[in-house]
């Protein structure tokens, strides 16, 4: 997370952010009231989740699996809708 | 060389787009930034118009890009792409800068109302720029206002259907014609439900870009669960419903060669497309039965007008 400066003539001119992706830090898991979860054995490799998710919360593995990233994901549920296999499920949070 | 793909395995993995911005669960703008900046190859900037994608990646301190990004109001996106590539080509020639690619990220309103003087400028011009318009047919990023694409029947806040108006009384403007009047080389719609289409629209669009020919423009179609009153899941399905009710149809114009992409020979009903959003669940009463039959007549309208250009040499 980026610190904010304790006074305002600490921040840099034009308020401009110079490090890139600051926002890999803020959680955005906690907006989640369903989470996917993944079935490996059904899974077929498509990536559809992966190119589709809109939080990059589907993690592609190096054998082209798929994991979930909980720290980002907000549990739209757009990757178990276009699963062709219906491998990934929305399990209500606290359910599990 | 451009990078042209067939499976979706080889897309590369890191991302120039990254997690924890603030865009609404279920958000159709996403899938395309994180395909435009990997398909477009080389260094690279992006100009942001207000709207959606600029107040939701950048809340501050925080930024969600890993790649150079400036912000500008409404009206004059493709004003400053104009004014960086300009100053890149003087650079260039006095101190020996190297090239570098400029893509633009609009929102409908930013250009299909506000913003349409300044893109005609820069069109005109013949600026090196990628230009994509997400439209998520009305200002969803101040509190679903309706806009020149919204379409027809739609409800929004400030077209609420009710006794007095089923929605929005007017049919949604062309934008990509308006485009295709300044003899673009290349010009294109794209879709969340097409990844693979999408993927090589852009790295065409690169190559044109490294040959020194532009501008470009593309057409995103960006399903927004929040404004269209739908469950976020649906998002891509209800993308995919679009192309498959030629609502939206996917084609691609190259030195006014008309080719569509996916050729849709037998459509799904209309209905099943809007059933699916709240923004359109009252055009589905026996009362609003006449706009339903309007909706119908433009979709087949404009697919065969699409047809009939296709089968020309050039429509320029």
């Amino acid at each position: 997370m980026v610190k904010w400066p304790n006074k305002w003539m600490e921040l840099p001119i034009g308020g401009v952010i110079n490090v890139p992706a600051t926002s890999v830090d803020v959680k955005t898991g906690t907006w989640r009231s369903h989470r996917p979860v993944v079935n490996l054995d059904k899974c077929i490799k498509c990536l559809m989740c992966w190119v589709s998710c809109p939080d990059n919360s589907i993690i592609r593995l190096d054998d082209d699996y798929v994991d979930v990233d909980y720290y980002h994901c907000k549990g739209c549920g757009i990757c178990a809708n276009v699963c062709p296999t219906d491998a990934i499920d929305m399990v209500e949070e606290g359910g599990i | 060389m451009a990078n042209f793909i067939r499976r979706l395995n080889e897309i590369p993995r890191e991302e120039l787009f990254a997690s924890g911005h603030g865009l609404c669960a279920g958000c159709g703008i996403p899938p395309m930034v994180k395909i435009a900046l990997k398909a477009v190859d080389g260094p690279k900037t992006v100009v942001n118009a207000t709207g959606c994608l600029e107040v939701a990646t950048t809340l501050y301190p925080n930024t969600a890009w890993r790649v150079p990004w400036v912000h500008n109001a409404f009206e004059n996106a493709a004003a400053t792409a104009s004014g960086i590539e300009a100053a890149l080509r003087a650079l260039k020639r006095k101190r020996g800068w190297k090239d570098y690619k400029i893509i633009v990220f609009g929102g409908d309103g930013g250009t299909f109302d506000i913003g349409l003087q300044s893109l005609s400028g820069a069109l005109e011009r013949g600026h090196k720029f990628i230009y994509v318009c997400y439209d998520n047919e009305a200002y969803m990023n101040t509190g679903i206002q309706r806009s020149g694409a919204t379409p027809i029947g739609a409800a929004t806040t400030t077209s609420p259907a009710g006794r007095v108006i089923p929605g929005k009384p007017e049919n949604k403007k062309n934008l990509l014609d308006i485009v295709l009047a300044h003899r673009v080389p290349y010009a294109a719609t794209l879709n969340s439900a097409y990844p693979i289409d999408m993927w090589n629209k852009f790295a065409k669009a690169s190559e044109y870009l490294d040959k020194g020919i532009g501008p470009i423009f593309f057409h995103y179609y960006s399903p927004c669960p929040v404004g269209w009153r739908m469950d976020s899941a649906l998002s891509i399905e209800v993308a995919r419903l679009a192309v498959q009710t030629r609502i939206w149809p996917l084609y691609e114009v190259e030195e006014g060669k008309i080719k569509i992409n996916v050729m849709v020979r037998r459509p799904k009903p209309i209905e099943e497309y809007l059933k699916l959003q709240g923004r359109f669940r009252h055009l589905l009463k026996p009362e609003n039965r006449h706009i339903l039959e309007k909706i119908k007549e433009y979709v087949e309208l404009n697919w065969n007008r699409l047809i009939r250009l296709s089968q020309l040499d050039s429509i320029y």
